[in-house]
């Protein structure tokens, strides 16, 4: 029996070590080699055709290091698996980054972002045309996610309060086929689903996007800000590429569009269409100025506020200002004291001004 | 010579031994969060007791803010309606077709190869058909489970019959049985007490639909708040959720055990207990 109890406690100390050590990852320290991780989206398949063409290999080996796109099939598992510390860095949109490895206790710098949506996402009515005709509905949305944020936003523009609609949790996946029922009447999602539906109802009208809100839904590279800390050289990398790619979308280079098109399941045309309701940032200084402008910290303060109502700020945060941000220009909000996300122009400066 | 499969444990050590596999993950799970927790006091991947008793505390004790419910009495009250509603239905649909289907030849004959073709058919992947025709609503996810269990069940039933001895069949029809009252006073009997077994081990599959169908569209239910707070890792809800699922399991399968034997002792005689 004795004998029993010893392997026992031996065997739970090992598997202890185990499971512990994926927390050690997270432990940051000067290494030569990182891992991204991104899901397809119009706005992030640039990083795609930059890993696929060597763009960004050539970056990294001119800072001496490695860096490794890796492609992850659903977004949230994406960010789950960035905030356990699988990956060093990882593509998200803003809401996110506060919401998941902030609130996680994950402190976050936000190095590029990269674009906003500019109609990508929106608000559909079937055979109503005004956006307060939604007052009583069911809304099929994603719950919690950006939707569900732009949908809150468009009800204030109406006067109107979440309290007036119910909210129905429904699968990104599902949208087009839900679409299709006779119960869904109203439903808030984003693109290629947006598009496709509205392509093949004529029931389907746009009431509200994200266009109206303009600036709200950012798209960014997000890196571990420990990791970041100890290897710049990841973010000036990354940067560099980034904007060599940019710089040949911006040519309307076709063999490169063609590509990201594909990547992304769509062809040519799609894909320009989907750009026309992204605002990408192709220039280093229009992004340094979009990221240096005051609307980041408002818009920071309206998307903490919102998460904070919905009650996924994190365990016991009291109020919106619990979790800690900092904006370049040394501007903060929240409290000074657990800054968990930063906004960081460094690198895209160094773009801007041609030293990377 | 004593052999290891001759020794009995004593009513202590059974004790002991049926709980040491819960103790030892306890303390396996107690020993990895400090691990991580020591790093990032606020990572949510292994959350600390206190913070189990937070979520728990805050779920099924504190009204919500938006709506004013209580959240963990509406989602076990919904998801248990759903699992009810399609466990039942799918155990009273199998009753109708295992019967005629095991003892009817001409019946076995026509629908035998279309009942086993059909429990092949995946239920996740004809799901967008199931919402077009049932909606979004609750008969979806209810169709879900009662498309998932009942060929499972169907299939069991038509066996059983099936293995019923000829002899009896025999000798009820030179008592002068018409096919009728030999279904009542025959097979049915005896065909009841495994139509609840075969509900029981349907039941995993049953949770399995049930989850699946509160994760892709609802307002409420247990899967559903697990996959809400899926996008926010929140493991302090989640574990909690999965416990109170897997223990209302455990007891449906208790209490649905203890019924048959109870309602039928004949059918536990000769049976090592498990």
């Amino acid at each position: 029996m004795k004998s029993i109890f010893k392997s026992t406690s031996k065997l739970l100390v090992a598997a202890t070590m185990v499971m512990g050590l994926g927390a050690s990852s997270l432990m940051a320290e000067v290494k030569d080699k990182f891992q991204v991780s991104w899901t397809i989206y119009v706005g992030w398949m640039p990083w795609d055709y930059a890993q696929q063409k060597g763009i960004i290999d050539k970056w990294a080996k001119k800072y001496g290091i490695e860096i490794e796109m890796v492609q992850v099939n659903d977004y949230i598992e994406s960010i789950n698996q960035y905030t356990a510390g699988k990956f060093d860095g990882c593509l998200m949109t803003n809401m996110d980054a506060l919401t998941i490895p902030a609130a996680g206790g994950v402190d976050s710098t936000a190095v590029i972002m990269g674009d906003y949506s500019n109609g990508n996402d929106g608000i559909l009515l079937k055979n109503k045309k005004k956006l307060s005709d939604i007052k009583g509905q069911t809304v099929n949305l994603v719950e919690l996610s950006v939707s569900h944020y732009l949908l809150a936003r468009a009800l204030e523009t109406v006067g109107l309060s979440e309290k007036d609609v119910k909210v129905l949790n429904t699968s990104d996946a599902d949208m087009v086929a839900a679409w299709g029922t006779k119960d869904v009447t109203a439903m808030t999602t984003w693109n290629p689903q947006l598009s496709e539906i509205m392509a093949n109802n004529k029931d389907a009208n746009l009431v509200f996007d994200s266009s109206k809100t303009p600036g709200e839904i950012i798209d960014m590279l997000v890196i571990n800000t420990e990791t970041l800390k100890d290897n710049p050289k990841l973010a000036k990398a990354l940067t560099g590429a980034w904007f060599e790619t940019m710089a040949l979308m911006k040519k309307g280079d076709e063999a490169a569009l063609t590509f990201m098109a594909q990547a992304s399941g769509t062809d040519l045309a799609g894909y320009k269409s989907q750009l026309d309701s992204t605002m990408m940032f192709y220039e280093p200084s229009d992004l340094l100025t979009f990221t240096t402008s005051d609307a980041i910290p408002a818009t920071m303060k309206k998307v903490s506020e919102f998460s904070f109502d919905h009650g996924i700020l994190g365990e016991g945060a009291p109020d919106a200002e619990f979790i800690g941000m900092a904006f370049p220009g040394g501007k903060t909000f929240g409290d000074p004291k657990n800054i968990k996300l930063r906004f960081d122009d460094t690198y895209v400066k160094m773009a801007a001004e041609g030293k990377l | 010579m004593k052999r290891l499969m001759n020794l009995r444990p004593s009513k202590q050590s059974l004790f002991f031994l049926g709980l040491l596999p819960f103790v030892l993950i306890v303390l396996l799970y107690l020993g990895a969060s400090e691990v991580r927790l020591a790093e990032n006091p606020n990572d949510k991947l292994l959350p600390s007791m206190s913070s189990f008793a937070e979520a728990i505390d805050r779920m099924a004790f504190e009204p919500s803010k938006r709506t004013g419910e209580y959240l963990f009495v509406e989602d076990t009250v919904a998801s248990l309606e759903r699992l009810g509603l399609g466990v039942l239905i799918s155990a009273v649909l199998a009753l109708l077709m295992g019967i005629p289907l095991g003892f009817i030849p001409f019946v076995r004959a026509g629908l035998s190869p279309f009942v086993a073709a059909f429990s092949m058919v995946p239920p996740m992947a004809i799901l967008p058909i199931l919402f077009i025709i049932f909606g979004m609503g609750e008969l979806a996810k209810v169709a879900l489970i009662v498309i998932g269990v009942t060929p499972l069940i169907v299939r069991d039933l038509q066996q059983r019959v099936m293995e019923i001895p000829a002899e009896q069949l025999i000798k009820a029809q030179t008592l002068g049985g018409s096919s009728w009252t030999i279904v009542l006073r025959v097979v049915l009997p005896q065909i009841f007490p495994r139509l609840l077994d075969a509900v029981r081990l349907t039941m995993g599959t049953a949770w399995i639909f049930l989850i699946s169908a509160e994760a892709i569209s609802a307002t409420e239910g247990l899967g559903y708040r697990i996959f809400l707070v899926r996008r926010y890792l929140s493991m302090d809800v989640i574990l909690p959720y999965v416990a109170w699922i897997t223990f209302l399991a455990f007891l449906f399968d208790y209490l649905l055990k203890r019924f048959t034997y109870k309602v039928f002792p004949w059918y536990d005689a000769g049976k090592e207990q498990s």
